[in-house]
């Protein structure tokens, strides 16, 4: 279980980029973190693994507390925390096995890693989740050789090989098209609920993220100003989100290019006609 | 997807760079084996290495603690002639490789011109300086001029060189716009060819200024003037402090200059 | 009324507005080239107050009695290189090496991103980059004949520093401009320090790492050809000792072997790097 208490984080120019963010998320949830760019979405999620520092407030991931670690603890802290990055973030000159094994650089010593030499059950688990995610046959391919979609699997594989307690996922979908989306999105969710994973996804696609979480945390101005179940976003939830739209509009437009064959996909908004 | 298939437990990193088994296993051992070689033809004289390592505590000494002032009359005229040759040679050698770049460029050339221009070109760059420098020592006597003479001879080669490459990647587009109007031969290079390379040619002047007076430290040594001289007499007389002065004061030109021309390349441009 | 004094409510005769540059730019121009002009006239006559012009004027002929003297070149001379010529060879590859094991540190120091403190330890790698830099191996060879000794070593020291500058800075810009997400994604992970330089920035460096370095021993072939008219070793001891006895038909077949060493290790170089990349 995630808690975040009053997490605030203020970069040395400008406005406080979080002001006293608190929620929980529970083990199994996923939990999806909506809002216009700025917000603070990036922010809040890697405040949580301490890739930026927070200002103040605490993060409890069950009952350590992440903000007051030091470097050593934070490194075994980071390794139960798995991340998945907007555009991949693979090292792109290395191989698809390589990329997946570093997810395990937190759990062997220097020398294994330099020689390449992992444990066999490291291996194994990476076989496994390679073949979870699709990718058997791809695992010798050098990571630049992937397509967009089997390069998030990738990153999907990395971050479960560390068998993490918490996913952290940013912008899993940017660059990727609809269809991809969806996929990355679905298996994503799956395997949430397989190993009762808490889980935050950064998404700006708000009719993808009503589709796939459990529940939404709408984001303005490093504030929060929605915590509640997707079906209960509503046109003037949106506008206090993301400023005064026409959101039926949006709806049109995004269903057009797969609109007969996935009608399920549409924006379950309430008021709009589906 | 197999449920509970069994998954390999060893996994070996495909090799990247060599891929056929045969030259894996040979390429370390010429390797080696050239190591061994090369290693072994070196005679070490171990004894002077233990001798000089004094002597280069005396020179790390020196340079931390340099002389200016003894030697200051020398090192004075060896940074003014170094100076004027650097400046007199870059601007001489950068007006012939105007011409020269041109007719150099394929895309602007009559097949003749491009092959004598390539051919100056190449002959500048593939002797070095110093080489250029005993020739032109021993025709023209010892002295600057004869260091101006080869830094503008070894500067002709590599402005003209990159100038010719850059005209040859110009866009033909715009080439070809001004010819369409019927410009002349001098009309096209005006308008077509030197909107777009101008501010490179500044750009390579400024950055041969630079290796130019680098080049000036060295060539002194062979008997063409400039603070090379006066670094090669401080050596040969072992004043390590004088020689640590010489060298701070080249490096802090080099520095002042690089950042003098990036600055210069910047608001040009 | 000219161009210049237009308020901006007023246009001028449209003949008048179209010029290349403002009038203010084109002034400062003129004056920037007139002033590039009176500096070499300065710089020229400074430099020329003790040019003996009878040698100048002398020149034509001296160079016609030195290339009649170089024709033929004395291809019996050949053997004599073969052994100077491994020698330039082995200067030229130990010294890249050596240069390249002091450049890699020096780099991972000096590249903002990998830099252990930007404040103390950047400064000093870059002074150690600038000032290795700005000497020539030659002035370096000089320096180390005197202190060391004539001989190999000292070629292959002095080509050594001198490389630290050339392949710390290429390396160190390769470095800096890595991709910071890849790196972020080793670090989330839970990586060491270590894990993270080698699994997150070495991969993406790699490439440029060999391309710099083929580079590098080009170059230093090149320049370890002439290390020996200061002493230091290979096939410039036999160019200086056939200058000093003016056996000019010996220099031009040295010349010969150096062109032809340089061609050799240049396509070779640039092959490997066209391999590698």
């Amino acid at each position: 279980m995630l808690t975040l208490n009053q997490l605030t984080k203020v970069y040395s120019v400008g406005d406080p980029a979080l002001r006293d963010v608190t929620f929980r998320v529970p083990r199994g949830q996923v939990v999806g973190l909506i809002g216009p760019s700025g917000a603070g979405k990036s922010t809040l999620i890697r405040c949580i693994n301490r890739l930026v520092e927070p200002s103040s407030g605490a993060i409890y991931l069950d009952e350590t507390d992440l903000t007051c670690l030091g470097s050593r603890e934070l490194r075994r802290a980071r390794r139960r925390i798995g991340m998945i990055f907007q555009e991949y973030a693979l090292v792109e000159r290395l191989t698809v096995m390589e990329n997946v094994l570093s997810g395990r650089l937190g759990y062997v010593p220097f020398w294994r890693s330099f020689t390449r030499r992992f444990p066999g059950h490291d291996i194994e688990n990476a076989y496994r989740l390679l073949d979870r995610v699709g990718l058997l046959a791809h695992a010798d391919k050098r990571a630049d050789a992937l397509s967009g979609g089997q390069r998030q699997r990738v990153g999907i594989a990395r971050a479960l090989a560390q068998e993490p307690e918490l996913l952290l996922v940013d912008e899993p979908t940017a660059s990727l098209d609809p269809k991809t989306s969806r996929q990355i999105m679905r298996l994503i969710t799956e395997i949430c609920a397989e190993r009762q994973l808490p889980a935050i996804v950064n998404i700006h696609d708000v009719p993808l993220a009503q589709q796939f979480v459990d529940r939404l945390v709408g984001l303005r101005a490093g504030q929060m100003v929605f915590d509640d179940t997707p079906d209960r976003l509503d046109e003037t939830m949106l506008s206090e989100i993301y400023g005064a739209e026409d959101w039926t509009a949006m709806d049109q437009e995004d269903d057009e290019p797969e609109s007969s064959s996935d009608a399920q996909i549409s924006l379950r908004l309430p008021g709009a006609a589906t | 997807m197999t449920a509970n298939a069994a998954y390999p437990r060893r996994w070996k990193r495909p090799p990247q760079l060599v891929t056929t088994r045969r030259w894996r296993l040979t390429l370390p051992l010429l390797v080696v084996a050239y190591l061994v070689l090369a290693l072994g033809s070196l005679e070490i004289d171990a004894g002077r290495v233990v001798e000089g390592l004094s002597r280069g505590a005396r020179f790390i000494q020196g340079f931390l603690q340099p002389d200016f002032v003894s030697r200051w009359q020398d090192i004075r005229q060896g940074l003014i002639e170094s100076l004027t040759m650097t400046l007199t040679a870059t601007v001489v050698g950068v007006l012939i490789s105007v011409p020269i770049g041109i007719g150099a460029a394929r895309n602007l050339s009559p097949r003749p011109v491009y092959l004598v221009c390539r051919s100056i070109v190449a002959v500048s760059r593939s002797l070095q300086e110093i080489i250029i420098a005993i020739f032109l020592v021993a025709m023209f006597g010892f002295g600057p001029f004869a260091g101006f003479l080869t830094l503008a001879f070894a500067s002709i080669g590599f402005v003209a060189k990159l100038l010719a490459d850059d005209i040859e990647e110009a866009s033909a587009s715009q080439i070809e716009a001004i010819r369409a109007t019927g410009a002349s031969g001098l009309q096209l290079i005006h308008y077509a060819i030197q909107p777009q390379v101008m501010p490179r040619l500044i750009g390579l002047s400024l950055y041969r200024l630079d290796i130019n007076f680098r080049e000036s430290a060295v060539i002194g040594i062979v008997g063409a003037g400039g603070i090379g001289a006066t670094l090669n007499t401080a050596i040969d007389r072992y004043e390590y402090d004088s020689a640590g002065a010489i060298l701070l004061l080249v490096i802090a030109i080099v520095m002042l200059s690089e950042y003098g021309s990036s600055y210069l390349r910047k608001t040009l441009q | 009324m000219s161009a210049l004094d237009t308020g901006p409510g007023e246009p001028p005769h449209y003949s008048q507005v179209w010029t290349f540059r403002t009038p203010r730019a084109r002034l400062a121009l003129w004056v920037g080239w007139v002033a590039l002009v009176a500096l070499f006239i300065w710089c020229w006559q400074i430099m020329n107050e003790n040019t003996l012009w009878i040698f100048v004027t002398d020149a034509p002929s001296q160079a016609a009695d030195i290339s009649s003297r170089m024709f033929p070149p004395k291809l019996a001379y050949l053997p004599e290189l073969l052994m100077p010529l491994w020698d330039t060879l082995n200067i030229a590859t130990l010294g890249t090496l050596g240069g390249i094991i002091l450049a890699v540190p020096v780099a991972f120091l000096a590249a903002r991103n990998t830099t252990p403190s930007a404040l103390l330890i950047r400064p000093v790698a870059l002074f150690i980059i600038v000032s290795s830099r700005s000497i020539n191996s030659l002035i370096w060879a000089l320096l180390l004949v005197a202190i060391i000794g004539p001989g190999l070593l000292a070629g292959i020291v002095a080509i050594a520093l001198r490389s630290i500058g050339f392949v710390g800075k290429l390396l160190y810009e390769a470095i800096e401009e890595t991709d910071a997400r890849q790196v972020e994604a080793v670090t989330a992970t839970g990586a060491g320090r270590a894990q993270v330089i080698h699994y997150g920035l070495v991969p993406q460096v790699l490439p440029a790492f060999w391309g710099i370095s083929m580079f590098r021993w080009d170059i230093n072939i090149r320049e370890s050809t002439i290390l020996g008219l200061v002493g230091a070793g290979g096939i410039g001891m036999k160019l200086q000792s056939s200058i000093d006895t003016l056996a000019w038909s010996q220099v031009a077949t040295i010349l010969i072997v150096i062109l032809g060493t340089v061609v050799v290790s240049e396509t070779l170089s640039a092959k490997v790097r066209r391999a590698l990349i």
